[in-house]
């Protein structure tokens, strides 16, 4: 989803990754043994259906994992298949925001077989340009390790493109001992929230952090207010093109969140995400709107054990809060593989629960796609997340992998930054967001 | 070749200078043939690449401008749409303006600060001083910086909640200035960053230029009782007319395709918004604008060419005489 | 200028001394307008280097210390950030690619530039403003503009994810700059140099190498420097015509040190700072050239 991570002064600490090496290398190890069993049954059916070339021996995988925890995930999964299958899989790693954008050359040039990518219009998008393969069939054997949610999510039409292996959600995320300290309840109502930060005020506290420097971070506040106030069936009829962004519904997402405004930390345009989550990590802030993976920003350990999160509550009483931001990451096979065969094995792996359990292992900070994942080594807030993502009506992926990337990128992050310099002209953020959606839904007929 | 100090150079080029100039270079006529072929090959070997990696793909993207083309699939896929893209950015693209705007500001401050002084501490270090490799380098440093560096520096100095710039000015709570965030602030923070670097470039082209300027001719001037401030405007300045005209040139280039360090900042976007960035927001990623950011893309080298055809005219006029 | 005005600076007898140092120079009196110019020289590199000198402090400390104590604060040492950059990078083979990209380019570049601008600046034959222009024109494009056309064109002519494609889109990007300060310099050498060997019976290839080339000592140098520079430190050529990470230069090291979400910004002030390294020390070993002025070259040819 964001697409581009950017500086920031307050980063924090990386998880102690030597105590996690050796927790995933025993890990590993296990679920290895226990991968050979199910990964031969793959290959057994995946080797009759090779329908491009290659003889399904050998596949390439293009990865956007450089940094370092992913990557050593990435790299456990692929020896557990070699291993299981005796395919060998040569991994082709750039940075994730390099890979990312540069996507558009690089299907276009000399791809390797799989690739990682994401759910949702994000994927569906380069289907709909002939860029990708038809994974249908490597659906019909992992489809009962995903909810029909995720599915959907990785469909475009009638067929199957994505397989799905991690997620996160997006909720309000805070510290467990300030709450304590303070007395503060969890919200159950809009009255309840404006109470709430009311009374945070009052203490000398900032209610929520914010940081919008990055474009992306306001995102998240729309979809959910969006998805609260108008349902999540307009919110996705809004990113596909097909409602006005000047109607009285997104002016009325805009009003609520002017009234909210003031309970954010002033100034967020300039400040990054990871600015904004020391400030909750620092409890200067109560509350933070943001994906999961505001854990990295927490030191493991005491710090990250006191985060919790609660999801936005229902601001109509008749839609409610079941529906949510909860992006799904994943991989992809190019358009014509060089070995197909080998590449739609590797790819069911990819889908097992084994695979989901290796990449869980390194990061604490999303949970397996995989229904049947082992999570009895989540933490706290990985049960609740995985709790959450399960009982959620509807589950949409973040407006940039909603929507079209260039009106995400070009459109929608101006006007929310203009909206969040100056909240009083609605009329002129809205007039912008309309001529774009105008022009950018219409071009392509 | 020799050992005899060279001689006194030519006369300035500005003004009484058209003379000289003309009769520093060897007419062709005078060549051999071989020599005549060889300077063919000389210029045509670059020349070739020059067309085929630069012209032919800027031919291609003015061509691009009057499309509508997402940059995938065969060219089948690109629909002609006259000035659509022209019309639609400035009617309806809010950040060209802007976009122009700070092109604008930012050639001015590179023109009026940043060059001047990148000259003056040239100037001032062009004699053996003691240390000057220290203050050379610490003043050329910026530039070898890799961006990500450039942008966490002046991240941990502009930012709102953490930087030092805002503990320095002691503001506090609200007072703080949100130097990265507030449009109205931002692009001077951002111009400091640039000309922080841009200062260490032009001392670098500057002093190479100064050596240029014969030692003789500084040394008649001093004898003859000449201040240093005058020796450098009467006889100094007007010797460096071509380096100067590259400073300018290269001041205005810069000015033009002034990129990195808004893109690390916030990707062009809220006040920082640069030609340059644009084309790049239209262009890179997924679901590309190809024929959107081609049309901002022919814009900007449109204006380059304003500043390029006056030099260009003033150049023939004085070959000419 | 202002800051130095020490008049009679030069006793006359001085000017007969060595060429090699300007004279002037090493019994030069202490007066208040030379303590003023060291004291403007010392005040303007402190103040750029400050920022550099604080970055560099940051990344030698450690990230939890500053993540909950803030930057502006003292503690937290470790050398850890370099160790771990290094090998999180995987520099050696970064820094080998980087090598095969920027040697080629630059020695191209300037060869090619310098023959260039030799046949425009000295040789009358009509279309020299016009060539001129044709070369530094295309400088004013921001690259970005063309990644389109360009990538189209690798692709067809298979060059795409080779260093061919990126050494030949930096020689024609980096030519035409460095074709425009060489011409310039090149005008402002005297046309009795190359005169005199030319009625000698000397071919333009003898004037160009043994004569011209020789006196731009200053300017190449100077060149090499920022070409260098640039080419080291680009990353947008690379990730337009590189679609293998493992070919990629050192900028994606930098790069592979941040992850989806998260930035560690000391780790990477530690890879910044070692990548910084081999740039400074082209700029070391090629100052003198360009500090040491044109009678030294001139003595020296």
């Amino acid at each position: 989803m964001p697409t581009h991570p950017r500086p920031a002064a307050l980063p924090s600490r990386l998880p102690d990754l030597h105590a996690l090496q050796s927790a995933f290398a025993r890990r590993s190890l296990l679920r290895g043994a226990g991968a050979v069993g199910a990964v031969g049954a793959l290959s057994a059916c995946g080797s009759d259906d090779a329908g491009g070339g290659g003889d399904g021996e050998a596949t390439t995988l293009g990865s956007r994992f450089g940094d370092e925890v992913p990557r050593a995930a990435e790299d456990a999964v692929i020896a557990a298949f070699t291993e299981a299958s005796g395919i060998e899989v040569t991994p082709n790693v750039q940075d994730n925001e390099t890979f990312q954008e540069s996507i558009n050359s690089y299907l276009q040039g000399n791809p390797d077989d799989v690739f990682t990518w994401f759910a949702g219009f994000r994927g569906r998008f380069f289907d709909d340009q002939g860029l990708v393969g038809d994974l249908t069939d490597v659906w019909t054997d992992i489809e009962d390790g995903f909810t029909p949610a995720f599915k959907e999510a990785s469909s475009n039409g009638d067929k199957q493109i994505l397989v799905p292996v991690l997620n996160y959600p997006w909720a309000v995320f805070y510290r467990k001992s300030l709450f304590e300290e303070n007395g503060y309840t969890v919200p159950e109502t809009r009255d309840d929230l404006i109470a709430l930060c009311e009374q945070v005020q009052a203490d000398g506290l900032v209610p929520f952090a914010f940081g919008d420097a990055d474009g992306w971070p306001a995102m998240g506040t729309f979809d959910i207010l969006n998805m609260r106030l108008n349902g999540y069936d307009f919110h996705i009829s809004l990113m596909a093109g097909d409602e006005d962004w000047d109607g009285d519904e997104v002016r009325a997402v805009f009003e609520e969140w002017a009234t909210l405004l003031p309970f954010h930390q002033e100034d967020p345009v300039g400040r990054t995400w990871q600015d904004a989550a020391a400030s909750l990590l620092q409890k200067e802030s109560a509350m933070y709107i943001l994906g999961m993976f505001v854990g990295e920003q927490f030191p493991e350990g005491e710090e990250r054990d006191d985060l919790d999160f609660f999801t936005f509550p229902a601001l109509d009483d008749e839609i409610g809060n079941g529906a949510l931001d909860a992006p799904i990451d994943g991989y992809m096979m190019v358009a014509d593989p060089q070995d197909e065969a080998a590449a739609k094995d590797f790819l069911r792996f990819l889908g097992s629960k084994e695979a989901g359990e290796l990449f869980l292992a390194e990061n604490p900070n999303n949970i397996a796609a995989h229904l049947e994942a082992d999570t009895s080594g989540y933490s706290a807030l990985q049960q609740k997340a995985a709790e959450l993502i399960g009982s959620a009506e509807n589950i949409a992926q973040f407006l940039d992998r909603d929507t079209r990337p260039d009106f995400a990128s070009t459109i929608v992050i101006p006007a929310l930054q203009k909206f969040l310099q100056d909240p009083e002209d609605i009329d002129g953020v809205l007039t912008d967001l309309q001529a774009g959606k105008e022009r950018l839904f219409v071009e392509e007929g | 070749m020799t050992a005899t100090p060279v001689a006194p150079p030519p006369a300035p080029a500005a003004g009484g200078g058209a003379r000289p100039r003309r009769r520093r270079r060897t007419r062709l006529q005078l060549l051999t043939t071989t020599d005549r072929v060889v300077l063919a090959v000389m210029v045509a070997v670059p020349a070739l690449i020059v067309l085929c990696i630069v012209w032919l793909p800027t031919l291609g993207t003015v061509l691009l401008s009057f499309t509508g083309w997402n940059g995938i699939g065969g060219l089948d896929r690109v629909n002609f749409v006259g000035t659509d893209n022209y019309e639609a950015i400035t009617t309806s693209y809010p950040p060209f303006w802007t976009a122009i705007r700070n092109n604008v500001l930012w050639l001015a401050v590179f023109f009026l600060v940043a060059t001047p002084l990148g000259m003056f501490l040239a100037v001032l270090l062009d004699r053996d001083l003691k240390g000057s490799w220290f203050y050379r380098s610490s003043i050329y440093l910026p530039v070898v910086l890799s961006l990500a560096l450039a942008g966490f520096i002046w991240q941990l100095i502009y930012s709102r909640d953490q930087g030092l710039l805002n503990v320095v000015l002691g503001l506090e709570g609200s007072d703080r200035v949100d130097w990265y965030g507030d449009p109205s602030v931002n692009i001077w923070a951002v111009l400091v960053a640039a000309s922080w670097r841009h200062v260490g470039y032009i001392m670098l082209l500057y002093l190479a230029g100064l050596k240029s300027v014969d030692l003789a001719l500084k040394e008649a001037a001093a004898m003859d009782g000449a201040s240093e401030t005058r020796t450098f405007f009467s006889v100094v300045f007007p010797t460096l007319a071509p380096i100067n005209v590259v400073v300018l040139v290269i001041t205005v280039i810069e000015s033009l395709r002034a990129f990195d360090l808004v893109w690390v900042v916030n990707k062009g976007r809220n006040g920082l918004e640069l030609l340059s960035a644009l084309v790049t927001a239209n262009i890179v990623g997924e679901a590309s604008l190809v024929g959107f950011g081609s049309a901002i893309a022919t814009i900007l080298f449109a204006i380059a060419m304003v500043f390029v055809v006056p030099y260009l005219g003033s150049i023939l006029r004085e070959e000419r005489r | 200028m202002s800051t130095s005005t020490s008049a009679a600076r030069t006793a006359p007898g001085e000017q007969d001394g060595p060429r090699r140092v300007p004279p002037a120079a090493r019994r030069r009196p202490v007066t208040p307008g030379r303590v003023l110019l060291y004291a403007v020289l010392t005040l303007v590199s402190l103040a750029w280097l400050f920022p550099v000198v604080w970055a560099v402090y940051n990344s030698f400390r450690d990230y939890a210390f500053t993540a909950v104590n803030g930057y502006v604060s003292f503690g937290g040492f470790t050398l850890d950030n370099y160790a771990r950059a290094w090998e999180q990078g995987d520099f050696g083979r970064h820094f080998l690619n980087t090598l095969v990209i920027v040697v080629p380019s630059v020695l191209v570049t300037l060869f090619l530039a310098s023959m260039v601008a030799f046949v425009l600046a000295r040789f009358s034959w009509g279309l020299n403003v016009a060539m001129l222009v044709f070369f530094t024109a295309a400088n004013l494009l921001p690259q970005q503009a063309l990644l389109i056309p360009l990538f189209r064109f690798f692709l067809r002519v298979g060059l795409y994810d080779s260093y061919w494609a990126l050494i030949i889109v930096h020689v024609a990007f980096q030519m035409g700059f460095c074709t425009f300060v060489l011409s310039n310099y090149m005008k402002t050498l005297p046309k009795e140099l190359t005169e005199a060997a030319f009625v000698d019976g000397a071919g333009v290839l003898r004037q160009y190498v043994q004569i011209i080339l020789p006196l731009c000592r200053p300017p190449l140098a100077a060149l090499a420097t920022l070409q260098v520079t640039w080419v080291y430190n680009d990353f947008f050529w690379a990730v337009a015509f590189l679609s293998t990470g493992d070919k990629f230069p050192v900028t994606s090291a930098l790069a592979n040190l941040q992850g989806q979400f998260f930035i560690d910004y000391n780790l990477l002030s530690a890879g910044s700072v070692i990548v910084a390294v081999p740039t400074l020390v082209v700029f070391f070993a090629l100052q003198r050239h360009f500090v040491s002025g044109l009678t030294l070259g001139a003595n020296k040819g």
